[in-house]
């Protein structure tokens, strides 16, 4: 919790006067037993009905003082959560768009998701929750211990003497309670991911008839939310009870010794009255704690998540190398990776120059896209470098060494804008721009279908498109802007054979000067390519053009013969 | 914070008024009929527990009338008397409302517990077609949100409004008890409340609806974002992507604020309300005393009801606007209940045993929405062992033989046959275990990757799915991870590749006992070298079963025994890869240009 706090520092000051505006509130909501209390004991003996009208009045301005002044408090907290919350959310966000492909798998997306938008919301409820009704109780019963002292210091001490009880039982019951709420959060996401999968998967489920399976699985899970659910609530449930018996039974003990205090002439009846009033008001003040406590300990378990993202430290720093002279636009040298313990990539060297273009080609797990991943620096290589014009990438800002790309990822995304904007992305590019890069992708027929051209607006995931109209979109993406390097990551593979056909040549005649690295299944994807890189277990199995490669490489010969003599 | 969502409120734009109330009553009754029994003690504990609550005030009402003489008079018999049963009462009232607390949440857990078996249960019944039509974070919602709300508002809202008026009601009767003549001051107060409360629903409300949508809104931008996290950071689109996520931000936490400006005067002007009532309570019971109508005690036990009085009255907006949006989130998770699930199996339907692999389609027509038929008179005949190849371009139409041969959709006309049965007249079950099946998206649920491999076969030793692996040759992949068949894949199987993924439901195909087996698109993804394996192996595996390929690679399709070609979802050509290229029709400009 403390990293969350942190971010209230800039509005101590502001928090303080709130916090004084909210005790003087306070304070005046206090004050009227104790007019009570003066009416009763000072004021009817003299028998005057102008006098208890006066003192009435000024119990309604200290009613309207106290509500004012409460108001305003209220508001400026309202306040204080909005900027905390704006704060924390930016960070949050500009740290998630940082993390690199290693943290992003060990978070995982959806997780992320929820601690943007659910966590922050509870923190967003807590601080401002906080600050109206977690800062009242205590300053009731403290403020109410200093104003019955003015009254009566021997039946002070009642309330008191209430107070440690009361203290001990907030304190366990947060101190269980916050874990508890914590594991039932666990247990409600994974009920959550059962139903997704349910519904994602329905297809398979009913194929093989795993009704009863899939019931069988989610009443399980069920079954602990609920039990999660009952043992919290049971916990909490103990709050209300054991406070409002304390309270009552100091309230009781009130009219017992204040019994004997005015046998013996050193109290008032009045000023029992005023004491039992406080007890009521108290009991109200307490009575919200519980809401406190549930949303505090949510709150706590949500700030356990979000500060698990902000202190995630950036794992891919720029490193001081040297650049050195290179004929290559890229090149890698002995490169090796592995992902965790087993070796993903083994000693891969290879150089294409400025303008040409490279294939690369090998079976599913080969390291294909690992190799994208490491070019455009999203994971660090193990063992040797990665060179652009001889400059070793790890020595280069990582924006500017991205600005050098464009790039189709298998499975990439597109999002709910217009297609200007998903080809755009933020970069500026000129409506001209965006139009050539459809042409070329092959996207224009299709885009020209829409009367709104290119503020056509996507779905979400671009869900209004087919398979084959959102692949030449990415496309697009990739080729706007004439990017010094192209890389197209199996991005083809819904593209019938035509439109693969015609998108090849249309990079090859219009972007000569881009330096092309283009990831296939199909042969006839890479085959009039510059180079081809074959991949095998993360190992060059083979590398140059297609007639050197049917000479010298096997696998080469095995991948072009299922795919041209089956 | 009276309108601001309770503690288990999720966000939601959704509306928060249900349409038919009845039906939703009387589908709530259902549930709770089943706990009646609790119910009701529940609400003999709340008048109870609430009652002896009540009679705290009149007895210290009392035992101050017993003070009241002053020094050396007080009647200490009659205080110890008095303070003796209010212990009592004190004790029981904390007894009585710690067991119904517990009995709440038991009792409204259960009926959650129900709900959402039900719910699931109905979710399993449910045909292809529901969820071809509703969006998943839809049906989500109602297991969370939609659920969570019904429990929300039965576990407290229910009781709090038992509670709510025996304590309106029972203090109001000892006010008047006490002294008509101020209970007069009430005429003040509670026009005052009801008109603040009213003021307060027209005010907050939309605010606070806006506030959810907001919220809503952000989930969405920052749902899309991650996700594409990967593609933002590859384009250098951070700053801008994160420029605008800071204005949705501020317009969120802005209508947050809003919300929030007006609803945090309720706490405050409640407590003015009490405040005002005690000024003029003490005012005039301070004449009234003076008069010698009402002692010290009965001030006492009127201050102390008077705010046991108010507290409810406040509450009732809240309540009425919890109840509200709980009426409409049963009323949707009842709407689903009432889907019609999938036709039941005829009830002499008969288990189809011993399956050769003879699917014969006669004259089949169908369609997804009524008046669009896109099949049309199909004939097919697929003899024991055959290869059938469908292809087309994207999007052609071709998923639908599938969604036929499996019956996920019932055809609107014609005859489809196994081994002679027309298929309408076997159990599903029979029907779908006759088929083995590996689909474009590839489904996996966090679980073990044996058990991911062994799902569609129960009783599967290790033996055999390690065999299935190694023939799907994805066997030696599995051993070098750290769990090997123990590893767990995760949410969304995001720590394995597609291209593994894509071999494990192979694998997973490859351990069922079908005469049949379907691959929709399911090699598109596996570069043909492994492709070739598995067909290899897939080949030895299936000698003499009957094979529905769907595929884009015409390599792989060249020796099928029979080709359908399909474009906008018809069925334009039909015959083997040699008359399809002999025919010089849309098959052979499909396949030619593969190599331009």
């Amino acid at each position: 919790m403390k990293r969350v706090f942190a971010y209230l520092k800039p509005y101590y000051f502001r928090m303080s006067i709130g916090l004084t505006i909210k005790v003087l509130g306070t304070f005046m909501d206090l004050g009227l037993p104790w007019v009570l209390a003066f009416i009763i004991d000072d004021i009817i003996p003299f028998n005057r009905i102008n006098l208890i009208l006066l003192w009435g009045l000024v119990m309604i301005a200290l009613s309207i003082g106290a509500r004012t002044f409460n108001v305003i408090a209220n508001r400026m907290a309202a306040k204080v959560a909005r900027d905390t919350t704006e704060a924390l959310r930016h960070d949050l966000f500009q740290k998630i768009l940082s993390l690199s492909g290693k943290q992003l798998n060990y978070f995982t997306v959806p997780s992320l998701e929820a601690r943007m938008t659910t966590d922050t919301y509870n923190i967003h409820h807590m601080i401002g929750m906080m600050q109206r009704i977690g800062v009242r109780a205590p300053i009731i019963l403290i403020g109410g211990i200093i104003i019955t002292s003015t009254l009566e210091p021997v039946l002070t001490l009642i309330l008191v003497a209430v107070l440690p009880f009361l203290s001990i039982i907030v304190y366990i019951v947060s101190k269980k309670g916050i874990p508890l709420y914590t594991k039932l959060q666990e247990t409600t996401d994974r009920m959550t991911r059962v139903v997704r999968e349910n519904i994602t998967g329905v297809r398979v489920i009913k194929a093989l008839s795993k009704g009863k399976y899939e019931k069988d699985r989610f009443f399980t899970v069920n079954q602990d939310v609920v039990d999660k659910e009952i043992e919290a609530g049971t916990l909490m449930a103990v709050t209300n009870p054991t406070m409002n018996f304390l309270l009552n039974m100091g309230l009781t003990l009130v009219v017992v010794v204040g019994a004997y205090r005015v046998d013996g002439g050193a109290s008032e009846p009045g000023k029992i009255v005023a004491f039992l009033s406080y007890f009521m008001i108290m009991l109200h003040a307490v009575m919200a704690i519980t809401r406190v406590f549930i949303v505090l300990s949510r709150a706590t378990a949500s700030a356990i998540r979000i500060e698990e993202v902000l202190d995630t430290e950036e794992d891919l720093e720029e490193m001081d190398i040297e650049p050195r002279k290179s004929d290559y636009h890229i090149e890698f040298e002995n490169v090796s990776f592995s992902y965790a313990t087993e070796p993903c990539i083994t000693d891969v060297s290879f150089g294409i120059k400025k303008g040409e273009s490279l294939g690369v080609i090998g079976s599913t797990g080969s390291g294909k896209t690992t190799l994208i991943h490491l070019l455009m620096r999203f994971y660090d290589v193990a063992s040797g470098s990665i060179r652009i014009k001889g400059e070793d990438i790890r020595s280069l800002d990582k924006q500017a060494l991205r600005k050098k790309f464009g790039v189709t990822f298998q499975n990439d995304v597109l999002f709910a804008d217009t297609i200007y904007e998903n080809i755009n992305l933020g970069r500026g590019l000129t409506l001209e721009q965006a139009k050539d890069a459809t042409v070329d992708a092959q996207a224009a027929s299709f885009i020209s279908e829409y009367e709104e051209r290119l503020d056509f607006k996507l779905a979400i995931r671009g869900s209004n498109l087919s398979g084959g109209q959102k692949q030449r979109l990415l496309i697009s993406r990739a080729l706007a802007g004439n990017p010094e390097i192209l890389i197209l990551d199996d991005s083809s593979s819904a593209l019938d054979y035509k439109t693969d056909s015609m998108l090849r040549k249309a990079i090859s005649e219009k972007h000569k000067d881009t330096t092309s690295i283009i990831i296939a299944q199909r042969i006839s994807s890479v085959m009039k390519l510059d180079n081809i890189l074959v991949l095998e277990d993360g190992q060059m199995a083979g590398y140059g053009n297609h007639e050197e490669l049917l000479e010298t490489c096997d696998v080469y010969q095995e991948i072009y013969q299922s795919q041209f003599e089956a | 914070m009276a309108a601001a969502p309770g503690g288990h409120r999720r966000i939601s734009e959704k509306n928060d008024k249900p349409k038919d109330t009845k039906y939703v009553l009387r589908g709530l009754w259902y549930y709770v009929s089943h706990y009646r029994v609790h119910l009701i003690i529940a609400i003999l504990l709340t008048l109870g527990s609430n009652i002896f609550a009540l009679i705290g005030p009149m007895l210290s009402g009392l035992a101050i009338d017993s003070i009241e003489p002053g020094e050396g008079m007080v009647i200490f018999e009659k205080v110890f008397y008095y303070a003796k049963w209010m212990v009592l009462f004190y004790i029981a009232s904390s007894i009585l409302s710690y067991i119904l607390s517990i009995l709440m949440i038991r009792l409204s857990q259960k009926i959650v517990q129900k709900m959402r078996e039900d719910v699931f249960t109905k979710l399993v019944e449910l045909p292809i077609s529901y969820f071809d039509k509703h969006q998943v974070g839809d049906i989500i919602s109602k297991f969370s949100y939609d659920i969570d709300t019904i429990n929300t508002s039965l576990s407290s809202d229910v009781i709090q409004i038992c509670a709510s008026t025996i304590t309106v009601v029972g203090s109001l009767l000892m006010m008047i008890i006490i002294s008509p003549t101020l209970v007069l001051v009430m005429l003040v107060t509670i026009p005052l409340s009801l008109l603040y409360t009213r003021y307060m629903a027209r005010k907050v409300r939309p605010l606070f609806r806006r506030r959810s949508a907001k919220l809503g809104e952000l989930n969405g931008f920052v749902e899309e974002m991650v996700s594409g996290q990967m593609t933002i950071k590859a384009y250098a689109a951070e700053n801008a992507v994160i420029k605008r996520f800071d204005n949705i931000n501020k317009e969120t936490v802005d209508a947050h604020y809003k919300a929030e400006y007006y609803g945090s005067m309720t706490g405050p002007t409640v407590n003015f309300i009490n405040n005002l009532s005690l000024s003029l309570i003490t005012v005039f019971g301070a004449i009234l005393f003076l008069v010698g109508r009402m002692s010290l005690g009965n001030i006492s036990s009127f201050v102390q009801y008077s705010r046991k009085f108010s507290g409810p009255i406040n509450e009732t907006a809240n309540i009425i606007s919890e109840l509200q949006s709980a009426m409409a989130a049963a009323e949707r998770v009842f709407k689903l209940m009432e889907e019609s699930p999938e036709l039941p199996d005829k009830e002499d339907a008969v288990e189809l045993t011993d399956i050769e692999g003879n699917v014969n389609l006669e004259g089949v027509s169908f369609g997804y929405l009524r008046d669009r038929i896109i099949i049309k008179n199909l004939f097919l005949h697929a003899i024991p062992g055959s290869l059938t190849a469908i292809v087309g371009p994207t999007g052609a139409g071709k998923t639908t033989i599938i969604n036929l041969l499996m019956r996920f959709y019932d055809i609107w006309d014609g005859n489809i046959y196994v081994d002679g049965n027309e298929t309408r007249d076997v159990t599903r079950k029979s029907l779908r275990k006759s088929y083995a099946m590996v689909l474009q998206d590839t489904w996996m649920f966090s679980g073990s990757i044996f058990d991911n491999i062994a799902y569609g076969k129960e009783d599967a030793t290790m033996e055999e799915v390690v065999e299935a692996a190694k023939m799907a040759g994805i066997h030696s992949y599995i051993r070098r991870l750290p769990d090997g068949y123990k590893t767990i894949i995760n949410e969304d199987g995001m720590n394995i590749s597609k291209g593994q993924k894509q071999l494990l439901t192979i694998a997973r195909a490859m351990l069922l006992d079908a005469k049949m087996l379907i691959l929709d698109e399911a090699t598109s993804n596996v570069d043909t070298r492994t492709e070739l394996k598995i067909q290899k192996a897939m080949r030895r595996l299936m000698e003499d079963k009957t094979c529905f390929v769907i595929a884009h690679r015409l390599s792989t399709i060249q020796g099928a025994d029979n080709i359908l070609v399909i474009d906008q979802g018809d069925i334009v050509e039909q015959g083997t890869h040699k008359e399809l290229m002999d025919k010089k029709g849309f098959y052979y400009k499909l396949y030619h240009s593969q190599f331009e």
